[in-house]
């Protein structure tokens, strides 16, 4: 059967893509933040996924308003990168695992999230970044993964306790699956941000604090926020929190912080990583 | 649906979407290099392909954030026609504050003390 190792959540700002492709990895403005992720290599080392469901939000790459999903799910056996518009290198394309997939969609759909299904599916720097922060000398990579997209870019999003439904269903998924394989959840995106408005450049630090802490302990206190509320608090692109509550959600149960990290800014952005195992308490 | 009023805040709701369609759409084809470079050959042009209208079209053309918003457009959206003019989102973020793109960027760091 398949197992769930835990889950790792990781801001996706494409700052970092930028800073990836010049190698200012040791510079310092740079270094605090890529200073959080040995911990995550050695425990993926250790873990040895060979599956990644990446839970993420597309930015106008591959979904236009034209037909814009709340959830949708890639069932492709590749999935490309591609031109974002504003400079970014495109990266290696990434493996799928299209059986894995079919069998999430039957599983999430026979739990009453009706996702939709994508064959083909260009997949943007929230997936990319975390992938290339999570797996810094791929490629080849060397994991297969599955995308899960939500929406986060035209309102109403779901809710964040539909979210957290949404992980816990993944989680059920996946632990149904009847090949041995090992699988790591991604939630992408966040901490705090808001990138249009008069309020750009709003971070809340003391609310950004408050959610790595209940990540771990009470992800059902996060689910209480309406998302005007999670906006209010975290800025219109702090939303993202939305993945970071579904992989938490994904993990089900009592969890325990292997380790985190947090770090204010980068670009607009209060960055974060956070990777969750399953306790048992 | 959003009741909450958010200071210095618009939800990119469903009103907005229907009022930045044309915008948004203009904005999301210039994720191909070649429509990039047709959009800089003849901007006028390229605008009158995708019916923007006027509020749209003097947006676009004051290159002014807020305005664009205003107009409709989604800031994920508005940073593919940004890229164009070489502007990132802390250069967005400075003249929507008003600031100076160093007095933003030392706001940014500020919050994390």
């Amino acid at each position: 059967m398949a197992t769930i190792l835990g889950a790792i959540s990781t801001s996706h700002v494409p700052a970092i893509g930028k800073a990836i492709a010049r190698g200012l990895q040791r510079e310092p403005y740079w270094q605090p933040f890529f200073a959080g992720y040995p911990p995550v290599h050695a425990w993926l080392r250790e873990a040895r996924p060979d599956v990644a469901v990446i839970i993420y939000n597309d930015h106008g790459l591959n979904f236009f308003l034209d037909k814009l999903p709340t959830f949708a799910v890639g069932a492709a056996s590749e999935y490309q990168n591609a031109d974002e518009g504003w400079g970014l290198p495109t990266t290696a394309p990434f493996p799928g695992d299209p059986q894995l997939s079919w069998h999430v969609i039957e599983s999430l759909v026979a739990d009453e999230f009706d996702v939709t299904t994508c064959q083909e599916m260009l997949v943007d720097h929230a997936f990319t970044v975390p992938m290339q922060l999570l797996w810094p000398s791929a490629p080849p990579w060397p994991v297969r993964t599955v995308p899960v997209c939500i929406n986060t870019v035209q309102h109403p999003l779901p809710s964040a306790a539909r979210c957290y439904k949404l992980g816990q269903a993944l989680g059920k998924a996946i632990e149904s699956y009847p090949e041995d394989v090992r699988v790591v959840i991604v939630g992408t995106g966040g901490l705090s941000h808001q990138l249009d408005g008069r309020r750009a450049g709003f971070i809340n630090k003391s609310f950004d604090e408050q959610c790595l802490e209940q990540l771990v302990d009470d992800p059902e206190a996060l689910t209480r926020y309406s998302n005007a509320e999670l906006v209010e608090r975290a800025g219109t692109q702090g939303i993202e929190l939305l993945m970071w509550i579904a992989a938490r959600g994904a993990i089900a149960g009592h969890a325990c912080a292997v380790h985190s990290n947090y770090h204010i800014p980068i670009s607009n952005t209060a960055a974060g990583v956070l990777v969750l195992e399953r306790a048992t308490r | 649906m959003m009741q909450l009023k958010i200071p210095g805040t618009t939800m990119f709701d469903g009103a907005m979407a229907r009022k930045g369609y044309a915008l948004n759409k203009m904005c999301y084809s210039l994720n191909s290099a070649a429509n990039r470079a047709e959009f800089v050959r003849d901007e006028a042009a390229y605008c009158a392909r995708y019916r923007l209208n006027e509020q749209q079209l003097a947006a676009v053309r004051a290159r002014d954030v807020l305005a664009l918003i205003e107009a409709g457009g989604n800031i994920y959206y508005l940073a593919k026609l940004a890229g164009i003019f070489g502007l990132d989102v802390q250069d967005l973020g400075a003249q929507q504050t008003g600031m100076s793109l160093d007095a933003f960027k030392a706001k940014l760091v500020a919050a994390g003390h």
